[in-house]
């Protein structure tokens, strides 16, 4: 049987989501899919598409896998329009000249941004935010300008105000209605907010129509408004709502709703039998949805149906939750209260600036919508209670009244929920999809976003996602147990706290008072570990000896022959010739494999435990120090080469790479951390993979945060721009703090912030805004970390007491037998099947 | 037949955590708890190299154990087992304080 033939005109969000769903269908071995993508890219997150501005590149937002289209057979013809359908024919023809023909076509054309008819929009200046190519635009102007205006205060347009502003330009909304956000806010809820975007320092202005656009006096353009006032602008930025893409189905006679949108039944069938149309260029029920989970659903019924099984769209929840500008803004339902009786309820606390409300049926029993501004902590549980229906309290406002402390919590805890509840609207999980995951196996937040996708996409219903997975957990008896180990009831964080509040230095104190058993070797590494982080407790003080892992004993990574390895510290990967010289003396009398390693330093292995004090003493006695590649603690600060030999070095990374780790040298951590610096945006030092990264540019550095190589690589967020040296100091200082205070035990920062409820933008709240008002107090306790920093090895090599512990045996003081083997001019560990033929030698006669 | 030979002092043992000893040419692991002295032989039978005197020591339920320093697999310091896989056990001595000397018969 030949295979049926797909087309999909348009790669947009919903286009490929389609053929991602195809491909991922039972039947695709007998389909074959060709699409059309007009844009020069292939689909993109275009609900991301303000990271752009924020440092994600064209790449990062790209949703197409590398390769996925290849392997799985999709052909797709990129920058090529589709320009005519032939009906009768079943053809498609596109601007290039290709023509196909298809057994069913879906038409997935998008949306275009409406541009108001006023005089002078196309004016230089005058933009739209849709494509990675507007963005550019907009890049491009705001170089050369320094004030923007937005016409539209929708979501879309407040989301455009965020982006100018981020651009460092100075920033007004221009809104035609009285209010913010008219669709999803009613008056209360839309004064606060356009109150806390003015506090931002973005201007908003209501109730203004705009007539003319023209030559500016101090900037390039100038608005002149309904009302004879004017404003003086460099950028234009429309973002008055969205129309249809449905010109090509109108050319070819496929019906259209009265005001556009390609008309489709519950099937997503246009009026052509063949012939299907998703997304936001399709008109179902009379409305043309704006958002991208609708989108998604029909795809998902579409697939079904070619499928063989039935399945229909029957309309969409246009509930929305997202943070405007760090603002919390929530709208569910019908938040007007449009059914004349419908009852309100409403809760507004000025000095926290949050408002509420919630709007009922008459008889109280039902919620038909509401408005969440300032805190939209209670949005998943409304959109729940309404989306399935339940019945409310008999005080419905104990739904938005704060609970403070009175118990009562869970109204609606995740238990409530029926299974077929949608908890993630992206990629229509249900409850039922979470608790099936579980039951495979899935045990976290990773686990069920890698197996359900719930979570991935706006990310708005992870606490409500994980709220179930909890639930369901703790049913299983797996507890969701935070406990360390059988010894503490407690995670690191609590004991981190403990330890901190009690002064508490050491292990007896802790488990007599806080735990129970002897501890093992996970609650004694953990509690080592915090009183080093508190106190700067020394590996090898009596008390702390029996909490260190074998590495952290004896200052050196034990190898798999028993041997340590031997890396001392080159700040920056800087190292002068005498230093190198030392190095290679002290490998050839201790006969250490000498190797360059990954962290641009030089490691030396195989050294036995009784040589390690002398080797050290040669050492530090030439001035090097700890590399700490042993502990949690900072390993390496990579850097380039940068300004002082690099032709395109904009700064002088080699410094400001050592200055960072004698910074943070010595500071031990829940796990190790990496630093890179580089001197241009080529990236030479891969800062960008590393646990803090610097990069240098025109007006200073960027920091970016929470990267990481190793077994999940991931990619580190740009925290901040520009940044002079004190700056990065003052942000690193007070992240580093935070990070030792409330990481889990071995938690990296790139899953510690993974993890950090209110991610990135939390984070950057507490460290550059200080929203939580420690800041002084973690630069503080940093402070007093590093005036107590003292080199692990000069300690031993200064005090015969602690180079005691190196002797191999306590009864006699000769060396322990140790075998190797020659390779390539060095002695490496011999195999069990070379000490069996005995091929390895004994060796270590000290030349 | 073995006897009882003395090692060290208790000065040269560190609470809660081991020493190496070179007794009739064997590796033997000394660890100090609670005012009492467990020996065991030094060598981790999963890495094939002596090192167990290294490990952390705590307890699993009632059984005091020492973690394998480099794969972290737990042996019980009484009977010498492995908790984790019990085909494996590792040989224990007697050991005992007198007089602040250390004594092990191996
Ligand atoms: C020596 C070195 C490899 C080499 O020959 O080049 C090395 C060797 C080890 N690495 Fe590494 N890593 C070395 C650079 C790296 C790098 C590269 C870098 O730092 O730029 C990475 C990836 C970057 C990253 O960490 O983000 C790296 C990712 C890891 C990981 C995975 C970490 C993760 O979060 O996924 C581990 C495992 C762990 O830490 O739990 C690891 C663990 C280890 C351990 C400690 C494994 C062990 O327990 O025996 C190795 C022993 C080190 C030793 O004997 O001193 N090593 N390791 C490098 C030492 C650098 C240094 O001077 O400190
Ligand atoms: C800045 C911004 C923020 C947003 N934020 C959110 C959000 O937070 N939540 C949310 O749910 N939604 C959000 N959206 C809306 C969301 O992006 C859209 O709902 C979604 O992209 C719709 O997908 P689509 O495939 O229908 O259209 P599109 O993604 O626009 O894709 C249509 C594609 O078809 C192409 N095309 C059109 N005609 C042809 C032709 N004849 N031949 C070939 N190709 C053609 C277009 O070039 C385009 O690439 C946001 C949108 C923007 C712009
Ligand atoms: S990152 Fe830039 S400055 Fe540094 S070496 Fe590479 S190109 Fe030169
Ligand atoms: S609702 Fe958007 S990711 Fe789940």
């Amino acid at each position: 049987m030949s295979k049926q033939k797909i087309v999909v005109i348009g790669n947009g969000m919903v286009g490929h989501n389609f053929i991602e769903k195809l491909v991922a269908s039972k039947g695709y071995a007998d389909f074959e899919v060709h699409t059309f993508c007009e844009e020069p890219r292939v689909a993109y997150d275009r609900v991301y598409l303000s990271s752009y501005f924020s440092g994600k590149t064209a790449e990062d937002l790209s949703l197409v896998k590398p390769g996925f289209y290849e392997e799985n057979g999709v052909k797709i013809y990129m920058n090529d329009k589709a320009v005519n359908i032939d009906l009768k024919a079943k053809t498609v023809t596109s601007d290039a000249g290709v023509t196909i023909a298809y057994d069913k076509l879906v038409m997935a054309t998008g949306s275009y941004p409406f541009v108001p008819p006023i005089k002078g929009n196309d004016r230089a200046g005058c933009l739209v935010y849709r494509t990675i190519e507007d963005l550019e635009m907009i890049q491009a102007e705001a170089d050369k300008g320094k004030i923007g205006v937005v016409v539209g205060g929708g979501l879309l347009g407040l989301e455009a105000a965020k982006a100018l502003r981020d651009l460092g330009l100075e920033t007004h909304v221009v809104e035609f209605a009285p209010r913010l956000m008219p669709v999803q806010l009613d008056d209360g809820g839309a004064a606060l907010l356009k109150r806390k975007i003015e506090n931002l320092g973005v201007r908003v202005h209501c109730s203004k129509a705009t007539t003319i656009i023209s030559d500016g006096d101090t900037c390039q353009n100038k608005m002149v408004f309904a009302d004879g006032e004017t404003l003086e602008t460099d950028i234009v930025l429309f973002s008055a709502g969205i129309r249809p893409r449905d010109d090509l189905a109108e050319k070819v006679g496929l019906t259209l709703g009265p005001r556009g949108g390609i008309l489709i039944d519950d099937q997503c069938h246009t009026s052509d039998a063949d012939v299907f149309a998703i997304g936001e260029c399709a008109l179902h029920d009379g409305i043309t949805y704006g958002l991208v989970a609708p989108g998604y659903a029909m795809a998902q019924a579409v697939v079904d149906q070619l499928n063989g099984k039935s399945a229909e769209f029957k309309g969409s929840d246009m509930s929305t939750k997202l943070k405007l500008m760090g603002v919390d803004v929530g709208s569910i339902g019908d938040p007007h209260g449009n059914d004349e009786d419908a009852l309100s309820y409403v809760y507004e606390n000025g000095p926290e600036e949050i408002y509420k409300k919630i709007v009922v049926t008459p008889d109280g029993k039902k919620l038909l919508g509401a408005v969440l501004v300032g805190d939209a902590e209670d949005f998943s549980n409304l959109l729940q209670i309404m989306l399935n229906d339940m019945d409310l309290p008999e005080h419905p406002d104990a739904l938005i009244l704060p609970n403070r402390g009175g118990g009562g919590e869970d109204l609606f805890g995740p238990d409530a929920l029926p299974d077929s509840a949608q908890l993630c609207s992206c990629y229509d999980v249900s409850k039922g999809d979470i608790i099936n995951a579980v039951e495979s196996g899935c045990c976290t937040m990773a686990d069920i976003k890698a197996t359900t996708e719930a979570g991935t996409g706006c990310g708005g219903c992870i606490q409500l996602v994980n709220n179930v997975l909890n639930s369901e957990l703790e049913k299983r008896g797996v507890e969701v147990n935070t406990d360390l180990c059988e010894h503490f009831a407690h995670t690191r964080q609590e004991l981190y706290h403990i330890c901190q509040v009690e002064e508490i230095k050491d292990f007896s104190t802790l488990i007599s008072k806080h735990g129970k058993g002897h501890g093992c070797d996970i609650c004694k590494q953990t509690s080592g570990n915090i009183f080093s982080s508190l106190w700067n407790a020394y590996a090898l003080d009596q008390t702390q000896i029996p909490l260190q892992d074998t590495n952290d004993s004896y200052l050196g990574n034990m190898q798999k022959d028993g041997t340590y390895s031997v890396i001392p510290r080159v700040p920056g990967g800087e190292i002068t010739p005498e230093k190198l010289i030392v190095l290679g003396e002290v490998a050839q009398k201790y006969k250490l494999y000498t190797k360059v390693n990954g962290g641009q330093r030089i490691v030396l292995f195989g050294a036995q435990i009784n040589d390690l004090p002398a080797i050290w003493k040669t050492l530090v006695e030439a001035g090097f120090e700890s590399g700490q590649a042993y502990a949690k603690a900072l390993r390496t600060v990579k850097s380039c080469v940068g300004s002082t030999w690099c032709r395109f070095g904009l700064d002088d990374s080699v410094t400001m790479a050592i200055e960072l780790e004698n910074r943070y040298k010595g500071l031990r951590s829940p796990h190790k951390m990496k630093m890179g610096v580089s001197g241009c945006t080529r990236e030479c030092a891969e800062a960008q993979a590393k646990d803090i990264g610097l990069i240098s540019t025109e007006n200073g550095w960027n920091l970016y945060v929470c990267g990481n190589g190793g077994m999940k690589p991931r990619h580190a967020d740009l925290f901040a721009s520009d940044l002079t040296q004190e700056e990065v100091f003052k942000y690193v200082d007070r992240l580093l703090m935070f990070y030792i205070k409330t990481a889990d035990r071995l938690q990296r920062t790139a899953t510690w912030l993974e993890n950090l409820e209110g991610g990135l933008a939390y984070l950057q709240d507490v460290v550059i805004n200080d929203s939580l008002n420690i800041g002084e107090e973690l630069e503080t306790q940093l402070a007093a970390l590093r005036a107590t920093y003292a080199c692990d090895w000069k300690r031993v090599v200064e005090n015969p007491e602690y180079a005691k512990r190196f002797r191999s045996f306590v009864n006699v003081d000769s060396a322990a037998e140790q075998l190797f083997v020659e390779e390539r001019g060095q002695l490496r560990p011999a195999t069990e099947d070379e000490k069996l033929k005995g091929i390895a030698v004994q060796v270590k006669e000290l030349v | 037949m073995s006897e009882f030979q003395s090692v060290c002092s208790i000065n040269d043992l560190i609470p809660d955590a081991g020493v190496n000893a070179l007794v009739n040419g064997k590796e033997v692991a000394i660890f100090y708890i609670d005012g009492k002295v467990y020996a065991i032989s030094n060598y981790d039978p999963v890495a094939k190299i002596n090192a167990l005197s290294r490990g952390i020591t705590g307890s699993i339920g009632d059984a005091l154990v020492v973690a394998a320093p480099l794969y972290k697999e737990h042996y019980n310091l009484v009977t010498g087992e492995c908790i984790e896989n019990e085909t494996l056990s590792v040989p224990v001595y007697e050991a005992k304080i007198e007089n602040e000397l250390v004594f092990v018969k191996v």
